[in-house]
């Protein structure tokens, strides 16, 4: 939209979580931050991660939704919930690869990152990369990220079998070209194998 | 049989609730107002229409034309005859021995050509087994819902001069 993409980069990230409290500011839902949060590995390491939803080329969490309540719209934002149709059945947070949508109990609907539209669609920036001080929420230029950064943005990932392209871009070391993600590899069930291994 | 399949390989749901905006077929809020305004005022504008042209009518003038000779057909005898034009074939019936009763020959349910039952003294329509009184013209039975438009008739001498035509008037 306007010539800008969204670029996430996790190694930027300080933890100091500033998207948060900007996502919380938003008018359509004042109070609840749709940003995605993580402690990378919080025993061994500080390193935070945030990121926003991805914006599937062709969503899962749409195409799970009974309702029909999540929609890509023409330029490639997928949604959030709509209020009157949105059941709360929580397929699509069940089924997003990324872990994205939220099932929101009070207000029995799932909401998730739209990238603000309501600010985006009128050529604005998005909250969270207005305020994050390290960038590593972004919503630039491509020419902008190709001359200031190393890594490589990159938009496909591979969850085991299933390829998924996104809207937005994750910054990636230079010789990759897709991001590969076996969630097996991050199971209970490996974690206990490994503790029973160690005893 | 292709062409009967349809093109699309995705099931029909998915086809019909499409998740891209772009592929939606909804009817909007907005839309179904608009057509609902916009029909509804075309109707008022079709409804003023009629009534203007209802205001504004002026009764069809005719000019008399002899239609045949007075002693041509026999008493509860019919003939054919045309009026105004050509394209309008009415009905002639001599009912008594100076008596001549005409009407249009245009059946009033769907155009069929009325034909004169000397056994039951009425005009009567085979299509639909409608029949109109020889008296004034009006449904006797069958579809029919309006009355046979009169050919008024009056002798001149020998000749029989058919003047206007009058409409069934109501049901």
């Amino acid at each position: 939209m306007f010539g800008m993409e969204f670029y996430v980069d996790p190694s930027r990230c300080i933890g100091c979580q500033s998207c948060l409290q900007a996502c919380e500011e938003c008018e359509t839902h004042r109070g609840y931050s749709m940003i995605q949060f993580d402690f990378v590995d919080r025993r061994e390491s500080t390193a935070t991660a945030a990121y926003v939803c991805w914006h599937c080329d062709d969503p899962t969490c749409a195409q799970v939704c009974p309702a029909d309540a999540i929609k890509k719209y023409d330029d490639g934002i997928v949604g959030s919930s709509l209020k009157p149709r949105c059941i709360a059945c929580s397929n699509c947070v069940l089924a997003c690869p990324f872990g994205i949508p939220k099932l929101m109990a009070p207000q029995e609907q799932m909401m998730k990152c739209d990238m603000c539209y309501d600010r985006t669609s009128a050529g604005k920036r998005p909250m969270c990369a207005t305020v994050c001080p390290s960038q590593a929420l972004a919503y630039v230029r491509p020419e902008q990220i190709a001359r200031d950064r190393r890594e490589k943005p990159v938009n496909t990932f591979y969850f085991g079998n299933q390829k998924i392209t996104t809207k937005v871009f994750m910054m990636t070391p230079a010789d990759e070209d897709s991001v590969s993600i076996d969630v097996a590899d991050y199971t209970w069930e490996n974690a206990d194998a490994l503790v029973r291994q160690t005893q | 049989m292709r062409w009967f399949g349809r093109p699309n390989k995705k099931p029909l749901w998915q086809d019909e609730f499409s998740v891209f905006t772009a592929d939606e077929r909804y009817v909007s809020r907005r839309q179904l107002t608009k057509f609902l305004t916009l029909t509804s005022f075309s109707m008022f504008v079709g409804n003023a229409w009629i009534l203007l042209r209802a205001w504004l009518h002026k009764s069809p003038s005719y000019t008399a034309r002899p239609v045949g000779k007075a002693d041509e057909i026999a008493v509860g005898s019919a003939t054919t005859f045309q009026y105004p034009g050509p394209d309008s074939p009415c009905i002639l019936v001599r009912t008594g021995a100076d008596s001549y009763a005409a009407y249009s020959q245009v059946c009033t349910h769907l155009s069929c050509a009325v034909y004169y039952s000397p056994e039951r003294n009425r005009l009567e329509c085979p299509c639909h087994n409608g029949a109109f009184s020889v008296a004034d013209g009006s449904v006797l039975q069958g579809p029919p819902q309006r009355p046979l438009p009169r050919v008024v008739i009056e002798r001149q001498g020998e000749t029989l001069v058919a003047l206007r035509v009058e409409s069934g008037g109501q049901v």
